[in-house]
């Protein structure tokens, strides 16, 4: 019901919104949890293991019970905290774990199985027979437990990360956050202020707190106004700080637009990253609960949640209201409520010598013991030293103390420390480097000592910084800290709750504990008491004093469990935001890309890389076929295919060709001014890293070519050796592979393709095999490479990218008018398998220069990376070595990847003899090859081995040959 | 986790890539035998306190670091570039 | 014969504009890669003295007239704009056709940035003619500021598509967001 007078939702803007099909009218300013409190509706949702109704606990993010599920169909969260969803019109939410419905729900009968279904009980019954788990106990018990459910479709709301630097970070905007964000900003400093909620003020918004004689509420909006007006403050509210990590980096997860129908393409969460140079931890503090019989009935709720349902959204959950407490808050909640008007049936202090007087009836050193009603409260039972009473209540006010808000205080591994004068944890100082802690967040919580904590914090962080920090007058508030004696349950029968998230009672910690599950990591893990979405903030505390007192360890000594983040849920959506679709990975596109698609060539994935995989042509029907095709064209006359994706590294100094020397296998120093030569790396291992040709344009001037795969690894690995092994000499590295369009032209009629288009023909003498040089292409100036990966008399032409597309429609069509055209990249495979070149299904990372049959590239004259581990034994014989193999029984097939065993050998792992790394079809010979690595294979060819692909269920019987099937001389590329 | 280029300046993790151990920078001679290299290529300390180890600045300036850290409370407390260190 | 015809890394595909904010693609222009080798500062700066620059501090660029030169890594200035001049000592590498070079300006460019690059662009840090090699999301990235609310994005050519998509994307996120709420 809604209280009159009370509360700063605005009345005069009505918001219609649905729960669980049925429409409600709230007020602009409320939460879903105070709209529906306002409507009477008590009972939001089902417990996850029992299905206890439940309702609405808190009026924070630490909620357990009120979870709803928002949105509907394929757009849809689960497990939305009411008490943090704001509504808007049009929103949408329905009650979770209910069947057929939240008012009667089948599966409640867990409730009266659960003498059976304490802490363990899974862990006892469904232990065997071991298949049943899978198929049988697991399902059941998922389908009985469980919270909201996910659509199953894919979630395509927008949503974004974000980077944000400050000099000073506050987290939290009560007293004690303002005070500190209102000096820093005054100071000069850059300021962020990150508030969870969706107005400034912290707990000034739920009570009747007076600063400087005027509403706590008007003193903040006072203060938020000249923060609004300082440009070095960003006032950042909706925005919970999840996570403290290295070096003053802060996560934030900020609630952009969940609490309206979001506009346009603005997303609805956006996850920062905030880099900090100090951060002030302003969080406030949580109320816990006391455990009693039937403590989670609809209708009882913390006491600072009652207030700030009151103050701030003017709404209650009951015209009786009873207060429940151990401390002086209680008595707070009590007046305040007899101030609204409502009636309060009893104030119930633990405390026998609390003072206390009130228009109320007050029962002093009294328990609750039970309470009545079964979808919400009407009732309580207490216990007091004259007796026991019945009070008639719809609303049970409960306050056990408060938890300061120290989570982030304790990632990086810090544990808090027990204070025994609040009955609380708190942080410890200096855990996390640059963060300390103020106001109820450390355990002070009077107003004004909130505002003096928040203070002073700001002043050593200003020092730190090198501002001067301005003068403080601290305004007037109240000063007294609360007093309190901890009370963490009342002993008796019946089932008395902690973790309500997870259904968790004070009787499954004390089995915990008896069942030798005695340390809070163990308890915590046995009973689920913290595991929930809520991470137990309402009940960690108070779980681990009642495991204390049962093992007699003490609080002190029993210790919290770890705190990780983030602080409250992150939505994997936020977290994984601008990494999907084509935010996943870059997409590469050649200068001829466009030209590919307009021959509709299907595209194909290599690393980021596009790249043509073959050019279709009228009536093929397949790919082989025009793969087939091309592999014949460039045999016979010429091909043109985009190489531009390899890796291009210009290297320059008079100390280059020493250094490719060092990088490579074999001599460089050696090569003359227009020539390429290929050349083979290592890692310092001694296995093979890449390959590649590398062309000498000036005495001091290379161009290093290297795979595709490998362009990026191979300059991470050429800069350590140039900066970590030849420092202060004279060598430039600096990758080329964007500012040129390179296009291979391969086949018998390459040359006339390539004098096609260059300005001064060229002839063999002038440019034979190996040669390279500067050439003019079509007015533009180029390189020209005479290096071949067909095997056929080819040439690599390159210019600066801006004319790639031009150059290569120009090349397609010289070639077509000779009778060739376009290649892609399956018959750059097949040509290549042919000549038994290698690629990185050679190149795996496991292969040395013996495998390979290049341990002859291993210069004798000098070192090189890798040269003295690659003699090491065990890489120089007895090895699988790499051959070819062709079908030689009724079987045809061959498929890379597929192991090669003795052809009387059985195909077992321990008979494995080697494997196929590439398989193709040669339509130059006819019938299918394959690359493959065979144990002693060089010396083995002619003799015959079984190929068999045990997944495709393939069994071949190959020849074992030389790795070269084509023209073993090499006649034709020369 | 942010890492102060001596160049740069401190920046994002994201900019880096990881080598391990700047044991990595004393490359033996070829013929200082197989321990040496065995403990240049292969063997590493896995110390709880502080360490050094080599970084990549791969979207940054291209330097690689010698990046001081203690890898039980994570403090980073100095980077300086792999050629001075190695000069 | 016919000539070859030019086309842009990022042709077609700006300008874009998000309640005022704008991105562009800057015409191809001379770029060179200049590294010096040790001890050769004297002799660089002393061949880029007409042009009225010198070899550019870690994070600094340098502009006169046409030319601008940008720090852009380790012993490396990219010099954009003019020919490069003769520089004993320093070894030089054409770039000019390896680079999309975009212009983000208006009000929401930095909040667009800040989506996809985790530098501290705040103008105290990151002052007028200030610039860094970083990431565009996963893109390589150099970015420097040319004015109040304006940088110029260098980006690898064949990555040009998504990197105007990504800034797209997050020029109408931030400009979304203007809408109160």
């Amino acid at each position: 019901m809604r209280v009159a007078g009370r509360g700063i939702v605005d009345r005069s803007t009505p918001v219609g919104f649905s729960f669980d099909g049925k429409e409600f009218t709230g007020f602009a300013g409320d939460t879903l949890a105070s709209a529906l409190l306002a409507s009477g509706q008590r009972l939001i949702g089902r417990s996850f293991k029992y299905h206890r109704p439940r309702g609405v606990l808190t009026a924070g993010s630490e909620e357990p019970n009120a979870l709803v599920t928002t949105g509907r169909d394929t757009d849809r969260t689960p497990n939305v905290r009411a008490t943090v969803q704001e509504i808007y019109d049009g929103l949408e939410a329905q009650s979770q774990n209910a069947w057929p419905s939240l008012g009667f729900d089948a599966l409640a009968v867990n409730d009266l199985l659960s003498p059976f279904l304490g802490a363990g009980f899974y862990y006892k019954t469904f232990m065997w027979p071991v298949k049943f788990w899978e198929k049988l106990y697991e399902p059941l018990i998922r389908r009985a437990a469980g919270l909201g459910a996910l659509s199953g479709a894919p979630d395509l709301a927008p949503r974004e990360k974000a980077y944000a630097f400050c000099d000073l970070l506050v987290i939290g905007s009560g007293p004690a956050g303002l005070a500190a964000a209102l000096l820093a900003g005054r100071a000069g400093a850059d300021v962020i202020l990150a508030e969870e909620d969706s107005v400034f003020g912290g707990r000034l918004n739920g009570e009747a707190l007076q600063i400087d004689g005027q509403p706590g509420r008007d003193w903040a909006a006072a203060v938020l106004a000249e923060l609004q007006s300082l440009p070095n403050v960003r006032l950042m509210r909706r925005t919970t700080v999840t996570g403290a990590y290295d070096q003053g980096t802060y996560a934030a997860l900020e609630r952009v637009n969940l609490h309206r129908t979001p506009p346009g393409d603005a997303p609805i969460e956006c996850f920062w990253r905030i880099v900090a140079k100090r951060a002030i931890l302003a969080a406030g503090a949580q109320e816990r609960m006391i455990a009693f019989r039937n403590n989670d009935r609809p209708g009882i709720m913390q006491a600072s949640a009652v207030r700030s349902y009151l103050h701030r959204f003017g709404a209650v959950a009951g015209a009786r209201v009873a207060v429940f407490g151990n401390n002086d808050d209680a008595h707070r909640t009590a007046h305040d409520l007899a101030a609204a008007g409502l009636t309060v049936t009893a104030l119930i202090d633990t405390r026998p010598d609390a003072v206390v007087e009130g228009p109320f009836p007050i029962f002093r050193g009294a328990e609750v013991i039970n309470t009545a009603g079964r979808t919400g409260l009407h009732g309580l039972s207490l216990r007091h030293a004259g007796g026991k009473a019945d009070i008639e209540a719809d609303c049970l006010a409960v306050s056990g103390g408060w938890n300061p808000n120290l989570a982030l205080t304790c990632h990086h591994n810090g544990r808090p420390v027990w204070d025994e004068k609040i009955a609380a944890f708190v942080p410890r100082p200096g855990s996390v480097p640059g963060l300390e802690a103020a106001g109820a967040a450390l355990g002070v919580f009077s107003t004004r000592g909130a505002l003096d904590s928040g203070a002073n914090c700001a002043k050593t962080a200003l020092q730190a910084l090198g501002f001067k920090c301005p003068s403080w007058e601290p305004p007037e508030a109240e000063e007294a800290e609360p007093g309190i004696t901890a009370h963490w349950a009342v002993p008796g029968p019946g089932r008395a709750w902690l973790d309500m998230q997870n259904d968790v009672t004070v009787k499954d910690v004390k089995r915990a504990a008896q069942e030798g599950f005695s340390s809070v990591e163990h308890m915590k893990r046995y009973t689920t008491q913290g595991m929930a979405t809520d991470q137990g903030k309402t009940s960690n505390v108070s779980a681990l004093a009642i495991l204390a007192d049962t093992t007699g360890n003490g609080i002190p000594a029993t210790g919290t469990t770890t705190y990780r983040p983030p602080f409250t849920p992150v939505s994997i959506g936020a977290m994984g935001a601008g990494g999907w679709g084509m935010g996943f990975a870059p997409q590469r596109f050649t200068t001829s890309h466009a030209a590919s698609v307009d021959r509709d060539a299907p595209m194909v994935e290599v690393g980021l890389w596009y790249r043509p995989s073959y050019f279709p042509r009228t009536g093929e029907s397949s790919w082989r076929e025009s793969c087939d095709r091309e592999v014949t064209m460039v045999r016979e006359t010429v091909g043109v295919c985009d190489v531009s994706t390899l890796g291009k590294i210009d290297i320059q100094g008079k100390d280059a060709a020493e250094f490719l020397d060092f990088v490579y296998t074999n001599t460089f120093s050696t090569l003359p001014v227009g020539k390429c030569r290929y050349g083979l790396m290592l890692r310092e291992d001694g296995f093979v890293m890449d390959d590649g040709t590398s062309a000498r344009l000036g005495p001091e001037h290379f161009v290093m070519t290297t795979t595709t795969a490998a362009a990026g690894p191979v300059m991470k690995h050429l800069e350590f050796v140039r900066q970590a092994f030849r420092p202060g000499k004279d060598i430039r590295l600096i990758s080329v592979t964007e500012h040129w369009a390179q296009f291979s032209v391969a086949g018998p009629k390459s040359r006339e393709l390539v004098n096609a288009v260059l300005d001064k023909p060229i002839d063999d003498d002038g440019f034979p095999f190996m040669a390279c040089g500067a050439v003019s292409v079509a007015g533009t100036p180029g390189r020209l490479f005479r290096i071949s990966f067909s095997g056929e008399r080819a040439y690599e032409i390159a210019v600066p990218a801006r004319y790639g597309d031009s150059l290569y429609r120009l090349l397609v069509a010289q070639a077509e008018a000779l009778g060739g055209g376009p290649y892609g990249m399956e018959a750059l495979n097949v040509l290549r398998i042919e000549k038994g070149f290698i690629t990185h299904a050679e190149i795996d990372g496991r292969t040395t220069a013996f495998d390979l049959g290049l341990q002859g590239m291993i210069s004798k004259k000098k070192d090189c990376i890798g040269k003295t581990l690659s003699a090491r034994p065990g890489l120089m014989e007895d090895r699988e070595e790499m051959v070819g193999l062709k079908p030689v029984g009724g079987v045809m097939q061959l498929t890379a990847g597929a192991h090669l065993f003795a052809a009387t050998d059985k195909p077992l792992r321990q008979n494995v003899q080697g494997h196929v790394t590439s398989a193709c079809h040669s339509p130059t010979l006819g019938h299918p090859l394959a690359l493959a690595f065979l144990r002693n294979g060089r010396a083995r060819h002619g003799e015959t081995v079984k190929m068999v692909d045990h997944l495709r269920k393939i069994e071949t019987l190959c020849e074992v040959t030389h790795p070269v099937f084509f023209d073993p001389e090499g006649g034709r590329a020369r | 986790m942010r890492i102060p280029c001596p160049l740069c300046g401190p920046r994002d993790l994201r900019e880096f890539s990881y080598r391990g151990h700047a044991v990595g920078l004393d490359r033996p001679a070829p013929d200082a035998g197989e321990t040496a290299w065995d403990e240049f290529v292969y063997l590493r300390e896995n110390p709880a306190g502080p360490t050094q180890d080599l970084w990549y600045h791969e979207a940054g300036c291209g330097a690689w670091l010698v990046v001081e850290r203690n890898t039980v409370t994570h403090e980073i407390t100095g980077a300086r570039l792999a050629s001075e260190a190695a000069s | 014969m016919s000539r070859l015809i030019a086309r842009a890394p990022a042709e077609g595909l700006t300008p874009l504009d998000a309640d005022g904010t704008t991105l562009i693609e800057l015409p191809m222009e001379p770029i060179t890669a200049i590294s010096p080798f040790a001890g050769q500062e004297k002799a660089v700066n002393a061949a880029l003295k007409p042009l009225g620059l010198r070899f550019p501090k870690p994070g600094q660029s340098l502009a006169r007239g046409k030319a601008r030169i940008l720090w852009t890594g380790q012993d490396q200035a990219f010099l954009i704009g003019v020919a490069p001049p003769e520089i004993p000592g320093a070894a030089l590498a054409d770039q000019s056709d390896g680079w999309a070079r975009l212009r983000l300006t208006g009000a929401l460019a930095e909040a667009a940035l800040a989506r996809l690059v985790p530098l501290d662009l705040r103008t105290g840090a990151f002052p007028l003619d200030a610039t860094a090699r970083s990431l565009l999301n996963h893109m390589p990235l150099s970015v420097t500021r040319t004015g109040t609310d304006s940088f110029d994005l260098m980006v690898f050519r064949s990555m040009a598509t998504t990197a105007v998509h990504e800034l797209d994307v997050a020029m109408r996120s931030v400009a979304a967001r203007q809408d109160g709420g």
